[in-house]
């Protein structure tokens, strides 16, 4: 079998608050086959979404190491992980996170800028991103002009534009309604099954975590189970 | 139901860095107003100081300063003759016949030139200037060419200090003295015998007189009697503090206005920028205040609220500029007074109601500046804020 | 695109960058008034020609020198042509209506002052009336004077009543030339003095030496000041502008407070814009968050941010020199007493714009630090 296209092993991640130091993550080790659809759920508080950042590379563990399409990320430098991630990361947030002042397409277009594709390419990259998520028709809207499920669809979009390795979702139906929420969920599916993308999510909602491949629960950071 | 105090100064607590910005910019306009007001006032006081109301003043009646002024010897004695002058202790009238002349003197420490006010007067008019004081040498000798020199020449001027030799009406003069003068304007002047004054400078004419009254209410008597006198034509009497004033007014005109003029410039920055600071502390607590008007305070508690807001970000602006100007109470500066063409020091002062103008206007700055966002604040629509984030 | 960005952020709050650009537009003309006030205040120097001495008492300029020296002067090798004035003064109306006068020597010293530019046939008609003058165009256009009407003036320094007759009105070669001065017969003054004061009849105030060179001028300043060493009467000789500079270095004290006063307004537009940009930072740290999530450096933020800070300064700053001007005029007609002729400098204009750029960089600098330094995790917590 191929090698887990996410390995985190060993993995400990205090914090720091004034002169307190609170424990989120202990020894955890943790492999991501590609291709998967993983769910991480658990109570506030059980460093879900710790686990999540540093996976994404936007935090750095304490100790332990975390190697992504066999890079270990917890040693490159400031700069050397931001390329990274906008080469190999697409991250869904809970509150979708658009630049107000930039319509859609450019919202997309917004993680193009950091590669150096000519301008008819990242033209076919963000429509054909856009298109994916049924969006075609409201490129040039602004994001107060779309509701809670399209702007959401839009954040996937800019999520998927650069085609990264991995696509990394925190709370993606947190603030969504029942129906936006299934039809998020669906392209989430969608993505996995047709275009093959590994997904990590983590969620609340049980309904969320139903349409994954595998469920593992967190507790006071640990895995359970 | 008004809304607590400490709600408005927990939320400015909250924006420390922005708030103190604000204060900054309101600081900073008003130091340069209370500064520039209390620079004409330090120079009327300095010009008032040097007159004494009991003294009064026989010059020629187009002349604006002692300089340009002179008045023959019997006119000089017709009017010390009149009643209404005080008798000295000797007997004799208490009166000064003095000769005032400029001279270039170059400023310590740089080729810029001033022009310093030599006065020649008696040892009568040294009894009537009791603000004299030597502090350091002696007094000059009569009848020899020795000068004493004011505090404020001394300390600014090349070859103004004891020991000195200023060269002219064909001679050397040798500074044997440094006198304090208080805040007149004697301090910017050097002095010397009179009738050695007038022989250096072939002069058989006084400047003018300096005389006491017996009483200031004499004054009016006095400057009929001048007027109505054929030989007296052409002189006129004036009040010793009027004169000073009057030297001074062109130029604490010019300070105050041009002062004023730039400060209320200024002042159009320092609102901008409590009114940018307002509208945001507006609306980044939108939702706060939809909350207050959900429980029950009316629009006129929100709109007091963010007022008072600014009022206490100018009124803090206001005192540390104020602070900020009083310091300058311990600067001296010396320029050309126009009017007297002459080198005058003077300093900053400070008046009640300069601090009260102060604070009034800081005040207004700050109810200009913050009364647009408060009232965007007040008039805020309870479920929109609510909904807001 | 970063360009569109900072674009679109400067007017995500209208009223805001509206604000802000406001203020920093009135700090700017305010700081192009006090500079141009200054640079005025100077320009009466910068209008000296070089190739004119003044030669005066060295006591001091308020004494006079005897009328018999210009021979000597005259004779003086390097000098071209010689002439004289008197510092009239007098009060016309009252002492708020000031503006200059000079009794001149009629014949000679508009020739030694070409900028004054003085139709032939005026000059002519001022030369054959002893108690005629001639006046600068500003001044006649202030109290509207006329060719003909008499000035009556009540003396001070020369006591007595005078009337003059307007014979000439002058117009400066330049717009820094002023236009407010009085001119007329030195020998109507000596006239005067000869039959009631003759003491201090043939006199001049100073005089104007103009000279072949002006490289020879030191030289010949001192062969002048040679001739009346240990006189009664010495003398100084120095360059138009040396003398012209004199008398604005005598007010210096308040030159340099309006110089720092100047400052004070950078100052201002500091905080102002400061003020703006800490807050917009502050608003946005969640969305820099976002930005450097998807790869986004903390160059790239930083760029985002200077670029904004700097064209809210550059557009408030082109603004508030646009603004100087009228504002100058303006200035200048309410004192014209003080200031005839407003001159602007380019300098001042390149100060400005300067300072406006700075500024830009600099208010950036603290919100652009934190922006660039804040974790992700932490931007992302941060509630707008």
């Amino acid at each position: 079998m191929a090698e887990p296209i996410v390995q985190v092993k060993n993995v400990t991640k205090v914090y720091k608050r004034d002169s307190m130091q609170i424990p989120v993550l202990q020894k955890l080790s943790l492999d991501v086959p590609e291709g998967e659809f993983l769910a991480l759920m658990g109570p506030s508080g059980s460093g879900k979404t710790t686990l999540l950042n540093l996976i994404a590379g936007i935090d750095r563990p304490t100790s332990g190491s975390i190697s992504v399409a066999g890079t270990d990320i917890a040693t490159l430098s400031e700069s050397s992980l931001a390329k990274w991630r906008s080469q190999h990361v697409g991250f869904v947030f809970q509150f979708y996170n658009l630049l107000p002042v930039l319509t859609a397409y450019e919202n997309v277009e917004l993680p193009l800028l950091l590669t150096k594709l000519s301008k008819q390419e990242k033209k076919q990259h963000v429509e054909t991103a856009l298109g994916v998520v049924g969006l075609a028709d409201r490129m040039k809207h602004y994001p107060k002009q779309l509701s809670g499920g399209q702007e959401q669809r839009v954040a996937i979009a800019r999520a998927i534009v650069t085609d990264p390795t991995i696509i990394v979702a925190d709370e993606p139906t947190g603030d969504l309604d029942k129906k936006s929420a299934e039809d998020i969920l669906a392209l989430m599916e969608q993505l996995n099954k047709e275009f093959k993308k590994t997904i990590v999510m983590v969620t609340h909602d049980p309904h969320a975590a139903e349409r994954a491949h595998k469920v593992l629960h967190l507790e006071k950071g640990e895995l359970i189970n | 139901m008004k809304i607590p105090f400490i709600y408005t100064f927990r939320s400015l607590w909250t924006r420390k860095l922005t708030a103190m910005m604000t204060i900054a910019g309101v600081g900073l306009v008003v130091f340069v107003f209370a500064a520039v007001l209390m620079l004409a006032q330090g120079l009327k006081d300095t010009l008032v100081a040097t007159g004494s109301s009991d003294n009064a003043i026989l010059l020629r009646s187009s002349a604006e300063s002692e300089t340009l002024s002179s008045i023959s010897r019997d006119a000089a004695s017709i009017l010390e003759a009149m009643p209404e002058v005080a008798t000295g202790q000797d007997g004799k009238p208490m009166d000064s016949k003095e000769c005032v002349v400029i001279i270039n003197m170059n400023k310590k420490g740089s080729h810029d030139m001033g022009n310093v006010t030599v006065r020649g007067l008696s040892s009568a008019g040294l009894a009537m200037r009791p603000q004299i004081h030597m502090t350091e040498g002696r007094m000059f000798t009569p009848g020899t060419s020795e000068l004493i020199v004011g505090n404020e020449i001394a300390s600014r001027f090349e070859g103004a200090q004891i020991g000195g030799q200023v060269k002219f009406g064909g001679r050397m003069w040798t500074i044997v003295g440094v006198f304090d003068a208080g805040k007149t304007g004697f301090a910017s002047e050097l002095i010397g015998d009179v009738d050695q004054v007038m022989q250096a400078f072939n002069r058989p004419v006084y400047s003018a007189m300096i005389f006491r009254m017996k009483s200031p209410d004499d004054f009016p008597a006095i400057k009929a009697k001048v007027e109505a006198d054929p030989r007296l034509m052409d002189l006129t009497v004036k009040r010793e503090k009027d004169f000073y004033a009057a030297e001074s007014q062109q130029l604490a005109d010019f300070i105050s206005i041009l002062g004023t003029v730039i400060t209320i410039i200024f002042s159009f920055g320092a609102m901008i920028g409590a009114m940018i600071t307002m509208y945001a502390a507006v609306a980044n607590r939108t939702v706060e205040i939809g909350t207050l008007r959900a429980l029950g305070f009316r629009r006129r508690s929100v709109l007091g609220a963010f007022l008072t807001e600014s009022l206490i970000i100018a009124l803090i602006g206001g005192v540390a500029g104020l602070l900020l100007a009083s310091s300058m109470q311990l600067v001296t500066i010396s320029t050309l007074n126009w009017s007297s063409f002459t080198e005058i020091a003077f300093g900053f002062s400070m008046t009640p109601q300069i601090v009260a103008s102060t604070i009034i206007f800081a005040l207004i700055m700050g109810f200009i500046g913050g009364f647009l966002p408060a009232a965007r604040a007040a008039r805020l629509n309870i479920i929109n804020a609510l909904r807001a984030s | 695109m970063i360009f569109k960005l900072i674009v679109k952020n400067i007017f995500r709050h209208k009223l805001r960058a509206l604000l802000t650009i406001l203020g920093i537009a009135v700090a700017v003309m305010s700081f192009g008034l006090l500079r141009t006030i200054i640079s005025t205040w100077y320009s009466g120097s910068n209008n000296a020609a070089p190739d004119r001495l003044i030669t005066r008492q060295a006591v001091s300029f308020v004494f006079p020198l005897p009328l018999a020296d210009m021979q000597q002067i005259e004779r003086v090798p390097g000098v071209k042509a010689v002439s004289y004035e008197n510092w009239f003064g007098g009060v016309y109306i009252d002492s708020k209506h000031f503006f200059s006068r000079f009794a001149v020597d009629a014949d000679n010293i508009f020739t030694l002052y070409p900028e004054y530019m003085i139709p032939p046939d005026q000059l002519t008609a001022f030369k054959n009336d002893r108690d005629g003058c001639i006046i600068g165009q500003k001044l006649a256009e202030q109290y509207n004077f006329k060719i003909g009407d008499i000035i009556q003036l009540t003396g001070d320094i020369y006591p007595g009543q005078w009337q003059f007759v307007v014979r000439g009105i002058y117009k400066g070669s330049k717009p820094s030339v002023e236009e407010t001065a009085m001119f007329f017969h030195w020998d109507y003054l000596n006239e005067y003095l000869v039959k009631n004061n003759p003491g201090r009849a043939n006199n001049v105030g100073w005089y104007v030496v103009q000279i072949n060179n002006p490289n020879d001028a030191a030289q010949v300043s001192a062969a002048i000041d040679n001739l009346f060493l240990n006189s009664n009467a010495e003398t100084k000789t120095e360059t138009e502008k040396a003398f012209a500079q004199s008398f604005v270095s005598m007010s210096s004290a308040i030159i340099t407070s309006l110089q720092i006063v100047s400052y004070v307004i950078i100052g201002i537009i500091f905080l102002v814009l400061a003020n703006t940009m800490v807050m917009t930072a502050r608003e946005r740290i969640r969305e820099y968050a976002v930005l450097k999530t998807l790869g986004f450096t903390a160059g790239h933020l930083v760029t985002i941010i200077a670029g904004e800070s700097l064209s809210i300064a550059i557009i408030g700053g082109a603004i508030g020199i646009i603004l100087t001007f009228p504002i100058c005029i303006g200035f200048g007609k309410a004192f014209a007493m003080f200031f005839p002729a407003m001159v602007m400098e380019p300098m001042t204009f390149i100060l400005a714009g300067g300072f406006a750029i700075i500024i830009g960089i600099l208010a950036a600098v603290f919100p652009a630090e934190r922006a660039a330094s804040i974790k992700i995790v932490d931007g992302l917590r941060q509630v707008g």
